[in-house]
């Protein structure tokens, strides 16, 4: 008997050891996971986090501004925390519409940022390639409305190549269809909308909630969450439970705000 | 003797005569006293007659097979001169060129004469002293001084290549001596010696070592320092010291006794001052100003009035700048994509091997490519830093490639750095110890510029003004643009506030408690503020009292706003009361 485990264990071995380096081929081929730091959020993601070298889509929830300014502050939200001090992040867009102060109220500081205004679509998708390929730039963002499956496609390669992680900020062409319906190459494809703020025992906005929804993910479920916007160091927190926040003010008290 | 028409060549011949002047023993030619001023129209110049000096100037510049015999002169009393008291002089003026003054360095080698070509005829333009010995001088006929002189050694007059090292003399100068260098054309250089002689031990310190700086070049200088840049060129030339230091303020009384042409006059200028017997500068200065003029023209007056100091006459430097260049000539014309980059990429290797060799780096350059039909294609590009990192020079090209248009093919391609900068090495630092330095973004911000323009590229950065449209300014891609108070500011700003309409709100400092915007009813759940921001009253009399007051709001759906209500709800010229959207948080 030990004779034959013995023979039935060599091939196994050598079969393992295959699988080993084809995992850890894998993972070469994967950059540094970026993780929210949040339990919640971080368990349910295949990679425990934002990989760093891939294509990451995000849009609004809706057409609407608001939704369009929370989906913006989520992408710089993890710009910002990708961005050491001293590296710079690129941000690629058509329309120059950026508040600059507010951005930098989520980390994303003046220093940190350097803006890239191309003309069209097509051009704004060469820039951010460009930028992936060089590998000096903390994380490109790129502003777009039309990808299509191609453009994602040589994003996530140029990413892959440079090592840099892409973030993909979907605009809404239509006031209807979401721009996550559409096929893709990304890794994660987020959706982000604006939710009701807890509110405060005295009056004033509170910090401001998001509802996150992750479309889909590689190796992963999707799912939905609500999260708390992100900080002044571009991090999310989990809202906090109802039980330990003091009794929310109710009818005209909290109208009087 | 007949009179010439023009007064005899005047420059040296009282002033720096070399010979002492003979005792004159014939008081009936001049009525003048000697060495004192004369007046035009005075007797002995209505006479006709000539000093005997003069005269004497005059048969010396005729060559020597020419020159009348002592018996057509006459008898003269004057004693011989002494042989060796003629020598110093004689080699002080050598150098000068001027005519009529044989220098006695005979016995070394051929005559030699410069010629150039004027119309139909060759002119010399200049000759060396055993030429001029032999009494060949400027101004003669080329013909004329061949039949002279059998074995005369004639070359070609290159007066483009005298300015050139001339030019290199004053870039020498503008790179080692003063920052104010320039040509004075033909012969000259201009130095401006303001606040710089003192590094060189003084000005009479500076001159010798100027003028043994030149003779190891092999030239012979004469140097003039005055306070103007048009008597130190009149001393220089006319003056009778090989070095004249000229104290300031002394430019008339020294250019009194100088002749007219050291002034820098126009020849016609000359005539009419000969014509008038002007001779000297001297004789300029009690005449008035208005008939001077109208008789030698106006510029005569203006050089008059520089050269006394009482008109600038700034002196345009030469920039001391040679710029890297490479060049490549092909054998064949080349008009494939592969061709012109194989030569861009020799082109950029021989640019770096020279920035290398001068310690700097390229921030723009431009790429002329020479076709056959002689049209040239010009590429230029400029990096956000100074490199002369060879690949990457090679990219931005490449680039630009699809810019050339070879058409039947290139023959000739130069690549010129327009601009360089200092590029030193940098010290690594802490990188050894295993910390790592930040990525350099500029070859990236090369590359992207060269795609979207230098325009697309850029920071924002903080501007101090507290209107928040006014608040953000472009800024370089390198620079490291200064951040904004802390005050809560939204991501999204639009680029023109919107009006709201049917807002209910509390005056006077209450968020609205309902709105419409853009067809939608927003009902306020919470709200923050008012953020008081005063207009800029020194900007513009309209926001003199102008005043927003702007809220943080939060609407049902969890969306929230910045808002602003013109005027602080108390006093009507502070605003309308009128409310707006301006951003979104998220």
């Amino acid at each position: 008997m030990p004779a034959l485990s013995s023979l039935t264990d060599r091939p196994r071995a050598e079969q393992l050891a295959a699988l080993r380096a084809e995992v850890a081929h894998a993972e070469g081929a994967r950059g540094p996971v970026l993780a929210f730091g949040l339990g919640a959020l971080d368990g349910r993601l295949a990679d425990r986090g934002l990989d760093g070298a891939g294509l990451h889509e995000i849009a609004a929830a809706s057409s609407a501004l608001s939704d369009d300014a929370a989906a913006t502050l989520f992408a710089a939200g993890i710009a910002a925390r990708l961005a050491a001090p001293g590296s710079s992040v690129l941000w690629a867009l058509t329309r120059f519409d950026l508040y600059a102060p507010g951005l930098e109220q989520v980390g994303l500081g003046p220093d940190r940022i350097l803006y890239a205004q191309g003309r069209k679509d097509s051009e704004v998708l060469a820039l951010a390639e460009e930028g992936l390929r060089d590998g000096a730039l903390a994380c490109v963002v790129a502003e777009v409305k039309a990808a299509d499956q191609t453009a994602t496609r040589r994003l996530q390669l140029a990413a892959s190549e440079g090592r840099t992680p892409m973030l993909l900020y979907r605009r809404h062409r239509t006031r209807e269809r979401c721009p996550l319906t559409a096929p893709s190459a990304a890794r994660t494809r987020w959706r982000i909308g604006c939710a009701p703020s807890a509110p405060l025992p005295y009056p004033g906005v509170g910090r401001g909630r998001w509802s996150v929804e992750l479309v889909r993910q590689r190796g992963g479920n999707p799912f939905s969450l609500e999260l708390e916007a992100c900080d002044d160091t571009g991090c999310l927190a989990l809202p906090a439970a109802v039980a330990d926040r003091a009794p929310a003010p109710v009818g005209a008290a909290r109208r009087a705000a | 003797m007949e009179r010439p028409a023009a007064p005899p060549e005047p420059s040296l011949a009282a002033a720096g005569a070399p010979l002492p002047l003979p005792a004159d023993d014939d008081p009936g030619a001049c009525s003048v006293p000697r060495g004192g001023g004369w007046r035009p129209g005075a007797r002995w110049a209505r006479d006709g007659a000539l000093s005997p000096a003069a005269t004497s100037v005059e048969i010396d510049a005729l060559p020597a097979h020419q020159r009348p015999t002592l018996r057509v002169l006459g008898r003269r009393s004057e004693p011989a001169a002494h042989p060796f008291r003629a020598l110093p002089p004689d080699e002080r003026m050598a150098g000068h060129g001027a005519a009529g003054r044989p220098a006695v360095r005979a016995g070394r080698g051929r005559p030699a004469v410069l010629i150039a070509r004027t119309g139909q005829r060759e002119v010399v333009t200049a000759a060396c002293p055993e030429a001029l010995a032999l009494g060949l001088g400027p101004g003669m006929a080329a013909a004329h001084a061949r039949a002279l002189v059998t074995d005369l050694n004639v070359r070609e007059a290159e007066p483009d290549n005298d300015r050139a090292l001339l030019e290199r003399l004053a870039l020498h100068a503008a790179l080692h001596w003063t920052p104010l260098a320039s040509v004075a054309a033909p012969d000259g250089l201009w130095l401006d010696l303001t606040g710089t002689a003192h590094l060189f031990g003084g000005e009479a310190r500076f001159c010798r070592r100027l003028v043994r700086f030149l003779q190891r070049l092999g030239f012979t200088a004469r140097i003039a320092v005055a306070g103007t840049p048009g008597a130190a060129h009149a001393l220089a030339r006319y003056g009778d010291d090989p070095v004249t230091l000229l104290p300031a303020g002394a430019e008339a009384q020294a250019l009194a006794d100088l002749p007219l042409p050291a002034l820098r006059l126009a020849p016609d200028a000359l005539t009419a001052a000969a014509r008038f017997g002007l001779e000297r500068i001297g004789d300029l200065y009690p005449m008035p100003r208005g008939p001077l003029a109208r008789r030698l023209g106006l510029a005569a007056v203006e050089r008059l009035d520089q050269a006394r100091g009482l008109a600038a006459e700034p002196i345009v430097p030469v920039v001391p700048v040679e710029l890297p260049r490479a060049e490549r000539r092909l054998l064949e014309p080349v008009a494939t994509a592969e061709a012109i980059a194989q030569v861009m990429g020799d082109l950029v290797d021989d640019l770096v091997a020279a920035l290398q060799a001068r310690g700097e780096g390229l921030r723009a350059a431009v790429l002329e490519a020479v076709r056959v039909d002689g049209d040239a294609q010009r590429v230029a590009f400029g990096t956000a830093r100074a490199t002369r990192d060879a690949a990457h020079l090679q990219r931005m090209l490449a680039m630009r490639i699809e810019r050339i248009k070879p058409g039947l093919g290139i023959e000739a391609m130069t690549l010129t750095a327009l601009r360089v900068e200092e590029l030193a090495p940098v010290a690594l630092g802490a990188m050894l110890a295993g910390e790592d330095r930040a990525a350099d973004l500029a070859p990236l911000v090369d590359q992207l510029a060269g795609r979207a323009g230098e325009d697309a590229l850029f920071r924002m950065g903080a501007v101090e003004s507290d209107v928040p449209e006014r608040a953000v300014r472009r800024a370089g891609v390198l620079s490291h643009p200064p951040g904004w108070p802390a005050w809560k500011r939204p991501v999204r700003l639009l680029s023109r506030p919107e009006r709201l309409s049917h807002v209910v709100a509390l005056l006077p400092d209450h968020p609205p408690r309902r709105f419409v915007w853009r067809g939608r009813r927003y009902r306020v759940v919470a709200g923050d503020g008012p953020e008081r921001i005063h207009g800029e009253w020194w900007r513009s009399a309209r926001e003199m009292w102008a005043v927003r007051d702007y809220f943080r709001v939060e609407a049902e759906g969890g969306e929230r706003f910045w808002l602003f209500r013109r005027g602080d709800g108390v006093d009507p010229p502070t605003g309308d009361l009128s409310w707006y959207m301006h951003g979104m948080f998220g």
